[in-house]
């Protein structure tokens, strides 16, 4: 064919940084694979229950159901996080169902950006969040997470010493602003907003007439004394904010891909379009499945027994087990808040090892997860992946990996880094 | 810069920040109240809101309505469709999501000696690197689908098309063909391009084009003159200067439906070629939608327009597991292409779902494998279902015939549309401004109980008054559904020769 083929709102779209690592991964057999954010052990017995008791029920339930989410569904988001948000949710106009919360970020994007409108995007982002306002024809404005000295000189860092400057995030804001994107707790870094950030977020955004677009996915893996607050329950924010959730992170259940929306109905029903000229429905089964849990643990709520209690506490282990082991290689890993990962400072091996093999202009974050990967056997993200452009260069010292393991990962992750320390005392 | 402080983890002038915006002359407290006139639409989706299943499927929802309106089967999935899912539900690590980069697969596991070859296409229950993929070799560069589905797939179709199907590169798994389409629509069709749609189409491919930018150019199937014989869908076709007259150097592509929904046309070669033909001429594109493919009656073929001459290299078919397997609920459908083609529906995957849900691309997969093995088999679904639903098709253009509606007898698809115009029915009551097939369904249902779709919301505002009096039925739906049809269908005999009147 003669003619140019793919549409014009797929440029800057087109590259995905993941495939590299994800190949690499598999190339090396033997690596531990802390990179992607999966849970390597198995939902929990009530959700594969759930899944099971819905695939081999009533046959109709292999058949559409409703456009905009599975009534018993849409139901029990409305009245779970109705309570959680200080609202009175109604299943039809407040809930939308999407193929996951990356389906529900597309949605909404599709929805509300414009041509030339800009998203104000807070670093470090997941990485979806930039091309998804291209595709919309939207202007990325990002402003950076910095770490500032921790004021007591403790040997592990936060990232509650991660912030925003509120001046520079003032000036982010122009006319031309249509959004911001919100994830708390923060992929990758693993900060949970306090209230008083976000009530700063919340009064620049109606000062500015912004919408919030509330990325949640992780908010129920918060650790230490922390908690989580959702933007949408601010005075005057419900009126102007997207929430959205994610079963896969709520149940440990990626692959059934269901995630939702809440948020008042004039701005839903723009979402509600979208979806039904982009897929219209989401499969059955699975939402059958994600409603019977969240009716579980509606019954279970604040209880020992909650897997919204079990899950988390399990996770702190994990993390803390994995911050310790990566410290012990010299490692200098942001003790994260909440949500799968655990950003580390590489500033030591950069410093004694500054020359690794790379492309040119390569950020060392990325040369150094390639020889981890290939040398050390230990599969990471690079950090720069989460930052845009102009700035991965400044943050080319920090790495991510994910932590939402079972024991035998991380006992091998420990083997590895054994290893790694032996040979670093030669 | 503010301090940090450990416990706190907002920096310490905010009360101070906050007051010097609050008073600035610039922002003013008004704005606080003022209701919100950013938070509107994109302009994408403007115009695009209403949606004919909404109304239609609520009125359809009454219990005591029979319905054969929407298209869903009533009828149960095949037992082994059934299991394949209910085992995949026991494996673990289906559970999260899947790798939906390409892997090499290895040899097809549907060795023509019929052994297993070291390729068992059943998962490894203890790992995510089952026995059925070998080792990874190709990098590819975006998402394509589960491997294993893909695998599947790139094996039935093979068959189908004279070279091999690469399975990490020319085929992408989709939510649902819909999900395909979309794909198919937004990395192919820029703002300005022209599209060409034959009319009557599947009402998503309208708003889907709109929302891309994209100007939709109608052509309607027009029908010849019937005498004697049965009205088929096959008279219903194409005039070709018509559609020579539709394409431009503006035409970016054509949609085509075989089998048609919802007349149930099944294009013959000769139509195919014309269209194929044009298609080279003016270096179109095809999206060829093929839900329907195994469902095709007596004395008619499927064909693949991207089989044709030229046309594999302009072409992406589209499938469903939905139709294929009567799932709709999975929601899993495929794009089949040229790489250069397949590649920007990849780009639009990652950009918006990234995968779709892994254990019904398993079990999807696993249900592929046992049709593939049992192609020319009659006790395979891609036979049986058609045979069934010929019986079904048959019993229904009988029962519309006999209350005076005249049917059009499709060819293929589960979908069958009737004239209503011999009906005197009373819609005085209905909105005027509506069409009358719609106005006639509501009355159908609500006096009749028994729903129907209205054709011309298959049509662009131009064409609706051409099929209006048409109204369509779904007929993939079990005995005792079209029982209380054919019920229905004899109390409204008995109340027209009653009254005399031909309502």
């Amino acid at each position: 064919m003669a003619r140019l083929l793919q549409a014009r709102r797929l440029e800057g779209t087109e590259h995905n940084p993941w495939v590299e690592y994800v190949n690499l991964a598999n190339e090396y057999k033997d690596a531990v694979n802390l990179g992607q954010g999966f849970p390597n052990f198995p939902p929990p017995d009530f959700a594969l229950e759930a899944f099971q008791q819905a695939v081999s029920g009533d046959h109709m339930l292999n058949q559409y159901t409703s456009a905009f989410g599975h009534p018993p569904l849409t139901k029990v988001l409305a009245s779970f996080f109705g309570k959680l948000l200080g609202q009175e949710l109604d299943p039809l106009t407040n809930v939308l169902v999407t193929v996951g919360a990356y389906g529900a970020l597309f949605t909404a994007f599709q929805a509300l950006v414009d041509e030339g409108d800009e998203v104000i995007i807070i670093e470090p982002f997941f990485d979806c969040y930039e091309p998804m306002t291209h595709m919309a024809g939207g202007h990325p404005v990002f402003v950076s997470l910095r770490p500032s000295p921790s004021q007591d000189h403790q040997d592990l860092d936060s990232c509650s010493n991660w912030q925003l400057d509120a001046t520079e995030l003032a000036s982010k804001f122009t006319p031309r602003t249509k959004a911001l994107v919100l994830n708390t707790p923060n992929n990758p870094l693993g900060k949970v907003f306090c209230k008083a950030e976000l009530e700063l977020v919340a009064s620049l955004c109606q000062q500015h007439d912004v919408l919030c677009i509330s990325d949640e996915v992780y908010q129920w893996l918060i650790y230490d004394t922390h908690q989580h607050v959702s933007i949408a329950s601010l005075p005057g924010m419900w009126e102007r904010t997207l929430t959205i959730g994610s079963a896969g992170k709520t149940f440990s259940v990626t692959g059934w891909k269901v995630g939702w929306v809440l948020g008042p109905d004039n701005i839903m029903k723009h979402l509600r379009t979208v979806h039904q000229n982009s897929v219209y429905h989401c499969p059955t089964q699975a939402q059958v499945a994600v409603a019977q849990c969240f009716e579980r643990e509606q019954l279970l709520f604040g209880q020992p027994s909650s897997y919204f209690v079990q899950l988390p506490q399990a996770m702190q282990r994990c993390r803390n087990h994995m911050i310790h082991s990566l410290q012990s290689v010299g490692f200098k890993p942001v003790a994260s808040q909440g949500g799968y990962f655990l950003t580390v400072d590489i500033s030591n091996f950069k410093s004694k090892m500054p020359d690794l093999p790379g492309a040119a202009h390569e950020p060392y974050d990325r040369c150094f997860v390639k020889w981890m990967i290939k040398n050390k056997g230990l599969v990471a993200i690079p950090v720069s992946f989460f930052y845009s452009g102009p700035h991965q260069k400044d943050f080319d010292h920090y790495i991510r990996f994910c932590f939402v393991k079972e024991e035998a990962t991380l006992r091998a992750m420990d083997e590895k880094l054994q290893k790694w320390k032996a040979k670093l005392k030669l | 810069m503010f301090l940090a402080q450990r416990r706190f983890c907002f920096l310490g002038n905010k009360t101070e920040f906050l007051k010097t915006i609050c008073s600035s002359k610039i922002l003013g407290f008004s704005t606080y109240s003022k209701m919100s006139s950013k938070l509107k639409n994109a302009k994408r989706i403007e115009g695009l809101d209403s949606n004919v299943w909404v109304e239609f499927t609520k009125l359809a929802a009454d219990p005591s309505v029979v319905n054969l309106g929407q298209g869903l089967p009533d009828i149960s999935p095949p037992t082994y469709v059934k299991e394949e899912l209910s085992k995949i539900a026991l494996v673990d690590n289906l559970n999260q999501y899947t790798r939906g980069f390409g892997s090499d697969l290895g040899p097809c596991p549907c060795a023509a000696d019929g052994k297993t070859t070291e390729l068992n296409p059943r998962p490894c229950p203890f790992s995510l690197e089952s026995s059925c993929l070998s080792s990874v070799t190709t990098a590819v560069l975006t998402v394509s689908g589960h491997p294993s589905l893909v695998k599947a797939l790139s094996c039935l179709y093979e068959k189908f098309y004279q070279n091999q199907i690469d399975p990490n590169k020319e085929i992408l798994v989709t939510v649902g063909a819909y999900g395909s389409l979309f794909n198919a629509i937004q990395g192919l069709i820029d703002e300005g391009d022209e599209v060409i749609i034959i009319v009557p189409f599947y009402d998503c491919y309208e708003p889907m084009m709109r929302m891309a930018g994209a100007t939709p150019v109608f052509i309607p199937l027009r029908s010849k003159a019937v005498c004697g014989k049965k009205w088929s869908s096959s008279d219903w076709t194409l005039d070709p200067q018509e559609l020579e007259s539709k394409f431009n150097s503006k035409t970016k592509a054509i949609i085509l439906n075989t089998p048609h929904n919802p007349l149930g046309k099944v294009y013959t070669k000769e139509e195919l070629q014309l269209i194929a033909h044009l298609c080279i001429k003016y270096d179109t594109l095809c999206i060829s939608d093929e839900v329907y493919e195994w469902l095709v009656y007596t004395g008619n073929k499927h064909l693949k327009i991207a089989t044709f001459p030229g046309m594999w290299e302009r072409t992406v078919t589209i499938g469903s597991a939905g139709k294929t397997f009567s799932v709709t609920g999975w929601k899993l459908g495929w794009s089949i292409g040229p790489h250069h083609l397949i590649k920007h529906l990849q780009t639009v995957q990652q950009n918006t779902i990234y995968t779709c849900a892994t254990p019904l691309q398993e079990a999807l997969a696993q249900a592929l494998w046992i049709d593939i093995k049992r192609m020319d088999d009659p006790e395979c679904y891609f036979n049986s279902l058609p045979k069934e639903l010929e019986v079904k098709r048959d019993r229904i253009v009988h029962l519309l015939e006999s209350v005076g509606l005249k049917p059009i007898v499709p060819d293929g698809g589960y979908f069958i549309i009737a004239d209503v115009s011999s009906i005197d029915a009373d819609l005085s009551d209905m909105m005027n401004n509506e069409p009358y097939d719609y106005k006639f369904v509501k009355w159908m249902t609500k006096n009749k109980k028994l729903a129907a779709i209205p054709v011309s919301a298959f049509c662009n505002s131009e064409t609706k008054s051409q099929f209006e009096k048409f109204v369509r039925f779904c007929f993939i739906k079990k005995d005792s559904t079209l029982d209380a049809a054919e019920e229905i269908i004899k109390t409204w005999n008995r109340q027209r020769s009653q009254s005399g009147q031909n309502v």
